[in-house]
């Protein structure tokens, strides 16, 4: 059985882009996945409250969403984004890492549907949710 | 029956240009991800500088989904913010020359749809967006994103925006 955790860590890992905002895996299983991004100033879209950029969260929502994807049981492997809505609730409080639980609550041979929410220290007030659909594709 | 002359050009491309920059150059995310705008009259371009930073498959390889959603986001975002000022830098009511600290805040997104038709080529992209409906507290905007050919999208979006307050208000 292929080791999905280590396919997981090393697709974070070896994804340029998550890797260069500062992106961690935390936690992977079944078509669930837990990431979280620390704060840094080179994330802020305003830098008046120091409030870090939607863009921000949205690539992490699409990483996590990948992620939680690729590690469900029936996915074969890869998978691209076909479309991806984010709804953004509250400003995530500057200073704070925030936190994206994604699960992939259904997949078919072709598609995989998929739900998040992101968080900062108050886990009681989401910060954004986003739900999208994903290719399911076999391994390269 | 005489009209006012029409001011000299550099007057009125300084005055623009120094609103767009102070715009744009508000944001640290966007100078990050290499995300710049061109600007003809009121029309603007969102370009996004390929860097190998923004790749999110290496096999293939590809932009990855959530650079091209935080570029389009953006494109939405300073064009609504932009076409929303128009008229107060037309009248030199906002002065972002000599007052950058007069800039309004920009809008806050509330939600953002992105659909990916294509995958993002490892070059340049650009993106230009269109405002369906700007209220006095909502606005509805959809952009497109392509890469080497205009009618050949790569992705496009629809957002819906909360407007900050009129400076006057």
């Amino acid at each position: 059985m292929i080791d999905k955790v280590k396919i997981a860590r090393q697709f974070t890992n070896a994804i340029p882009h998550s890797r260069a905002l500062g992106m961690n895996l935390v936690d992977i299983d079944d078509g669930t996945a837990t990431m979280e991004l620390p704060y840094s100033d080179h994330l802020v879209g305003d830098p008046r409250t120091g409030v870090i950029a939607g863009g921000a969260v949205s690539a992490l929502m699409d990483t996590c969403c990948g992620a939680a994807v690729m590690s469900h049981p029936s996915s074969p492997g890869g998978t691209a984004t076909i479309d991806l809505r984010i709804d953004y609730m509250r400003a995530a409080a500057p200073g704070q890492t925030i936190r994206t639980v994604a699960q992939c609550y259904h997949i078919t041979r072709s598609v995989a549907f998929v739900r998040a929410t992101t968080y900062d220290d108050d886990p009681d007030n989401p910060v954004a949710t986003a739900s999208g659909a994903f290719t399911v594709e076999g391994m390269k | 029956m005489s009209r006012p002359r029409p001011e000299p050009v550099q007057v009125v491309k300084l005055r623009r240009d120094a609103t767009l920059a102070a715009l744009v150059d508000s944001v640290p995310y966007a100078r990050f991800m290499g995300i710049s705008f061109d600007r003809c009259g009121d029309e603007l371009t969102g370009i996004l500088t390929y860097d190998d930073k923004l790749i999110g498959n290496p096999l293939l390889p590809a932009l990855h989904g959530g650079a091209t959603a935080a570029f389009l986001e953006l494109t939405a975002m300073i064009t609504l913010s932009w076409s929303w000022l128009w008229e107060d830098i037309e009248s030199g009511a906002l002065d972002a020359q000599t007052l950058p600290e007069s800039m309004p805040r920009l809008p806050k997104t509330v939600g953002f749809t992105v659909d990916y038709l294509r995958s993002g080529l490892p070059r340049d992209a650009y993106a230009r967006a269109r405002v369906n409906r700007s209220g006095r507290r909502y606005a509805s905007v959809h952009v497109e994103g392509w890469q080497d050919n205009r009618d050949k999208l790569f992705a496009q979006a629809t957002g819906h925006f909360v407007m900050p307050k009129r400076i006057q208000e």
